[in-house]
């Protein structure tokens, strides 16, 4: 209503008086307001991606920048999925994720569920809960390399309390096989409640009539979490779950600092690969071409996914 | 649970209650032991913090944030000896190891690094975010779901991906190890978060406040700053302060393209080593310092976390 009444003032007024009196056009406003933003992003994001998709054509590198720069097509791109490394760092990253995201999914959904139950004190407790995620996952992730200590580490100490292995018999950070299970508890420590936070709010969004007419029904509480319950959370969880994929996609700070890709490379991810080959091997071109693929992995992924989960939204 | 109950029918039993809130007591105190753990350990000796069994009550003492500041030399007992009297408690325990304090160390300039870093970041992100996100919110941009889109792919890219180019970029423009650097970059990756938690929240202010402000003379320049801003207010706070705290966490960025003058204190604290590996005493002092401020804005923004988190896109 008023719009139009503004619109049709500013219509009727001569051109020039309207830009006197209104100051600048609305047209020029938008774009004085969104472009410093556009610019902004196009320098340190998409003008870097280009260059960076130029050298992946090269085989530049960053510690030899006087050497002369050759050509080579799609040479790195064939060398990397030839790669046999980098397939190892890829299932590497995808058991990473696979198991955090179902971890924190199974757990964060519990613990949302439970506090939907809204006993006493929740909302204090929730805030409790809540505080891990908030923290720098680098310095925090470091503490725990002292948690994990074989003889000292509190971790040790509580699974030795509990189970009577020796606390010196094992190493969370040292071993083949328990690593990358080091790993995973700690971003499973941190990360739950982002995804009990969702969740929560996925089913606080469930309206009540829903579960009175189950009742008047007399479906089961069984029936009524399979039926009402989960499908309506659903569309949250499956959001939670593609934040916490696409971060866990690139994750970098804890591994770096828990076990930085050992032993071996055992807890090598993709972005510890990468960080390897292009500040240690200084491989500029080379490392260029992988991180364009990883791009073009997670864009491709979370595109399929969201049109998944827009399709579960309008069932 | 059932139907004869006396309360209403979908509430849950004061049983179901009581379960639900021992389980959800008992997950709350479990995770926050590691944190606890921090600051347990970060007023033990070195000696106290690897003992075995690990020590739960022990002498508290400041050991660990001496060595946090200073950094210090072994001398020789009767070099010690010949000194004056100690010059502070810093002094007297580093005495008590045989040590003098050569020196400050470099987790000051780190913590302030951090904070220039975060608060200039934050305030640039703040500032084209909230122009962009009321030029997208009011205006018809050609483009704008392709724009606000490439905006937040910005986001999806590994940051060791991105550092990559940054570095060759800031090498060549002598932006490498300088705070500048760091704030343009922050600043770059937090203006996608600000733009669409702000997009989300002046949405909501209704724009009949605008209009009305324009019809009663207001340029629309001046209706955004004397109606709008006002009402964002809250928005505006919560997006700082979640720009702020992923400034204040981030690592990755940090350890690649920081290396001395302009380094911050994630990538610093990992660095404090003792005599003989870690001094994990100082290194927890260093981490209690750097956790503190981010628990603080962590209680401040409970209401608004959930819509932080998840871009805007779920808002309770």
């Amino acid at each position: 209503m008023l719009n139009r009444t503004a619109d049709s003032v500013a219509r009727a007024t001569p051109e020039p008086l309207a830009r006197k009196v209104r100051g600048i056009s609305d047209k020029g406003l938008a774009w004085l307001f969104i472009s410093p933003t556009i610019l902004l992003l196009l320098a340190i994001n998409i003008f870097p991606l280009f260059w960076a998709i130029y050298l992946s054509f090269t085989n530049y590198r960053a510690n030899r920048s006087n050497e002369v720069v050759k050509n080579l097509g799609f040479a790195n791109y064939q060398r990397i999925l030839g790669d046999h490394d980098v397939w190892i760092a890829m299932q590497t990253t995808a058991h990473f994720v696979f198991w955090t995201i179902l971890l924190q999914t199974v757990i964060g959904f519990t613990l949302a569920w439970l506090i939907d139950r809204k006993f006493r004190g929740h909302a204090f407790w929730t805030t409790i809960i809540l505080v891990p995620m908030m923290l720098s996952p680098a310095v925090v992730g470091n503490f725990w390399r002292f948690l994990y200590q074989p003889q000292t580490g509190l971790f040790n100490y509580i699974v030795a309390f509990f189970t009577g292995v020796p606390p010196s018999s094992f190493e969370m950070l040292g071993s083949v096989q328990l690593a990358p299970w080091a790993i995973v508890i700690v971003d499973t420590w941190m990360w739950t409640p982002y995804v009990m936070l969702i969740c929560l709010a996925g089913l606080r969004s469930i309206p009540e009539y829903i579960y009175e007419a189950a009742e008047v029904d007399r479906a089961s509480n069984w029936r009524q979490f399979w039926s009402i319950t989960l499908p309506m959370a659903l569309p949250f969880i499956m959001l939670a779950v593609l934040f916490r994929g696409i971060e866990n996609f690139k994750m970098f700070d804890m591994v770096n600092l828990l076990t930085g890709g050992g032993p071996g490379s055992t807890t090598e991810v993709a972005s510890i690969t990468l960080k390897r080959q292009a500040f240690e091997s200084w491989r500029t071109g080379y490392s260029s071409a992988f991180a364009i693929i990883l791009f073009v992995a997670v864009f491709g992924l979370a595109n399929i996914y969201v049109k998944a989960l827009n399709k579960v939204k309008q069932r | 649970m059932s139907l004869t109950s006396a309360h209403s029918v979908v509430a849950p039993s004061t049983t179901s209650k009581r379960i639900a809130g021992t389980i959800i007591v008992a997950y709350a105190l479990i995770s926050i032991v590691p944190l606890l753990w921090i600051f347990a350990t970060s007023f033990k000796t070195p000696p106290d913090s690897i003992a075995y069994p690990p020590k739960i009550v022990f002498q508290p003492s400041i050991e660990g944030y001496c060595n946090l500041f200073t950094t210090r030399t072994r001398q020789t007992p009767e070099y010690i000896h010949s000194l004056g009297p100690a010059t502070g408690i810093c002094d007297e325990t580093a005495r008590e190891r045989n040590m003098v304090i050569a020196g400050p160390s470099n987790f000051l300039p780190r913590f302030v690094n951090s904070l220039i870093i975060a608060f200039g970041s934050t305030f640039c992100a703040v500032f084209l975010g909230t122009l962009s996100a009321y030029g997208f919110s009011r205006f018809k941009v050609p483009l704008a779901d392709d724009l606000l889109f490439f905006i937040l792919s910005t986001r999806m890219m590994p940051p060791i991906a991105v550092a990559i180019p940054i570095y060759l970029m800031y090498r060549e423009l002598g932006l490498s190890d300088t705070a500048l650097g760091m704030i343009l970059l922050y600043t770059a990756v937090n203006v996608s978060l600000a733009v669409w938690l702000l997009k989300g929240f002046i949405d909501e202010i209704p724009r009949e406040y605008e209009e009305a402000a324009m019809i009663d003379g207001y340029t629309r320049l001046q209706a955004f700053w004397r109606t709008v801003l006002p009402q964002a207010t809250t928005g505006i706070a919560a997006t700082a302060i979640f720009c702020l705290i992923f400034a204040w966490n981030e690592y990755a960025f940090a350890s690649l393209l920081t290396s001395g003058t302009a380094q911050t204190a994630p990538p610093f604290i990992p660095t404090i080593i003792g005599e003989g590996g870690q001094d994990w005493p100082a290194v927890a002092a260093g981490t209690t310092i750097f956790l503190v401020p981010i628990l603080v804005f962590t209680i401040l923004l409970r209401k608004q976390l959930l819509r932080g988190i998840t871009f805007g896109a779920v808002r309770k």
